[in-house]
């Protein structure tokens, strides 16, 4: 009898509806079906949450944590994208 | 506590990796020290990856073997009320256990690894649990006692410097308030009991107190780990130091149960604020962690055995999920 491990599921859990999904940690399960029950078992014991979403973990592309200075860099400079970067004129309302 | 520095043949934290610049050392320490939360994916010391999944493993393994003194007492609870509350409390715990399996293999460690090494006797799980839960007054007194110093334990590493193990333990830490108070009501029951009622409240006292304050580990100058731990940040406070505030927060519920704890030595130190208290019997917790406690071989034999038992659960429902993929593939 084999006992190989059960492919891992990331669990993303809507607290209320109106608000989004928010990562809650993550389990392991045969399929789907298996790791949305353990996932409502394991991170809506006391009603955290009103949808699940789970999804194989190897799944997620994520961005790598060493080039995160270079990755975000075309942000940094760019300073005028934020309104706080114009000086409005004494006078002028509802701006 | 449920991670007590329990193992100790690990090499000591921080040995020099032959890969690990100076540079990237302070850098690392550099983020620690801003109060910058380290993720999974993020380059941090060997040394400091080990540690993590020495005591978050540990404290993943005590979490599941706590299961058993309380599991003991499910189909004897009192009442259909104390029932439902009492496995409600168990379910948490594996709750807990599954939290921090899933925080500890963000760090590279698969969990049939953890679990093959609980199983072989390798790795540890805080002393605590090879304690036996002998009357009904035990399930309060762990609600109150155990689970009160896991949660003064268990707040600092709230503010851990690790993202994934900081966030498991704010998780628990919502949990845990539930667990120690339906201990105490267990306890107020009894205690507004008989007389009967009442001693069998101050036996569990008198049994539990000395290993609940052995839960936070060894003594400040015994304690291998504590000053790297607290260098990076996975460590807030020193053993001695929580220890002194679950006693003083202990003693007075004591006091409002009308229990004595079991200290001749215990006295309130005005000048300090502190209540001072009696020697620690410390072989009797080198005994516990060497595998002699009261119920270490039980504990092993029946994680193994319920292990095993699940065998066939798991390997029908890996058979099923593939078949199902095969015939969705078609
Ligand atoms: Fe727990
Ligand atoms: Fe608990």
């Amino acid at each position: 009898m084999s006992d190989k491990e059960w492919p891992l599921y990331e669990v993303f859990i809507r607290s209320k509806s109106g608000l989004s999904h928010r990562h809650a940690g993550s389990i392991h399960a045969a399929d789907d079906q298996m790791a949305l029950d353990a996932a409502r078992d394991t991170y809506t014991r006391r009603n955290e949450g009103v949808s699940i979403w789970v999804v194989r973990s190897s799944q997620i592309v994520a961005s790598d944590p060493a080039e995160t200075a270079a990755f975000f860099e075309p942000a940094e400079d760019k300073i005028y994208r934020h309104p706080t970067f114009y000086d409005m004129p004494d006078g002028v309302e509802n701006l | 506590m449920y991670t007590q520095g329990l193992d100790q043949k690990d090499k000591p934290a921080g040995t020099p990796q032959g890969a690990e610049t100076p540079g990237q050392v302070e850098a690392f320490q550099d983020r620690i020290d801003a109060e910058d939360k380290i993720e999974a994916k993020d380059w941090m010391p060997e040394a400091y990856r080990r540690t993590l999944i020495r005591q978050i493993s540990q404290h993943a393994h005590s979490e599941i073997i706590g299961m058993q003194p309380e599991g003991n007492w499910l189909t004897r609870a009192p009442t259909l009320k104390r029932k439902a509350i009492l496995l409600a409390k168990i379910q948490d715990e594996a709750g807990h256990g599954l939290y921090l399996y899933s925080a500890a293999e963000t760090l590279g460690v698969s969990r049939a690894q953890m679990v093959t090494d609980l199983l072989s006797g390798k790795a540890k799980y805080s002393s605590i649990f090879n304690y036996p839960a002998l009357t009904w007054a035990d399930i309060g007194a762990i609600g109150w006692l155990v689970d009160g110093a896991a949660i003064m334990n268990q707040i600092p590493l709230c503010r851990c410097s690790y993202g994934p193990y900081s966030r498991a333990m704010i998780r628990i830490c919502k949990e845990e308030s539930f667990h120690q108070r339906q201990g105490f009501d267990i306890l107020v029951a009894l205690c507004n009991g008989t007389d009967e009622q009442k001693a069998m409240a101050q036996d569990a006292l008198d049994r539990w107190w000395w290993p609940s304050l052995m839960m936070f580990g060894p003594s400040d100058n015994e304690s291998k780990h504590s000053a790297q731990s607290m260098a990076w940040k996975i460590k807030r406070f020193t053993n001695d130091e929580l220890r002194q505030k679950f006693i003083d927060v202990t003693v007075p519920q004591a006091e409002f149960l009308g229990l004595k704890v079991p200290d001749d030595e215990l006295e309130f130190d005005e000048k300090t604020g502190h209540y001072r208290h009696g020697e620690i019997d410390w072989q009797e917790f080198l005994d516990v962690l060497a595998g002699n406690g009261p119920c270490n071989r039980q504990r092993m034999a029946k994680r193994r055995k319920a292990h095993e038992d699940g065998a066939w659960v798991r390997e029908a429902a890996r058979v099923y999920a593939e078949k199902h993929a095969a015939k969705d593939a078609a």
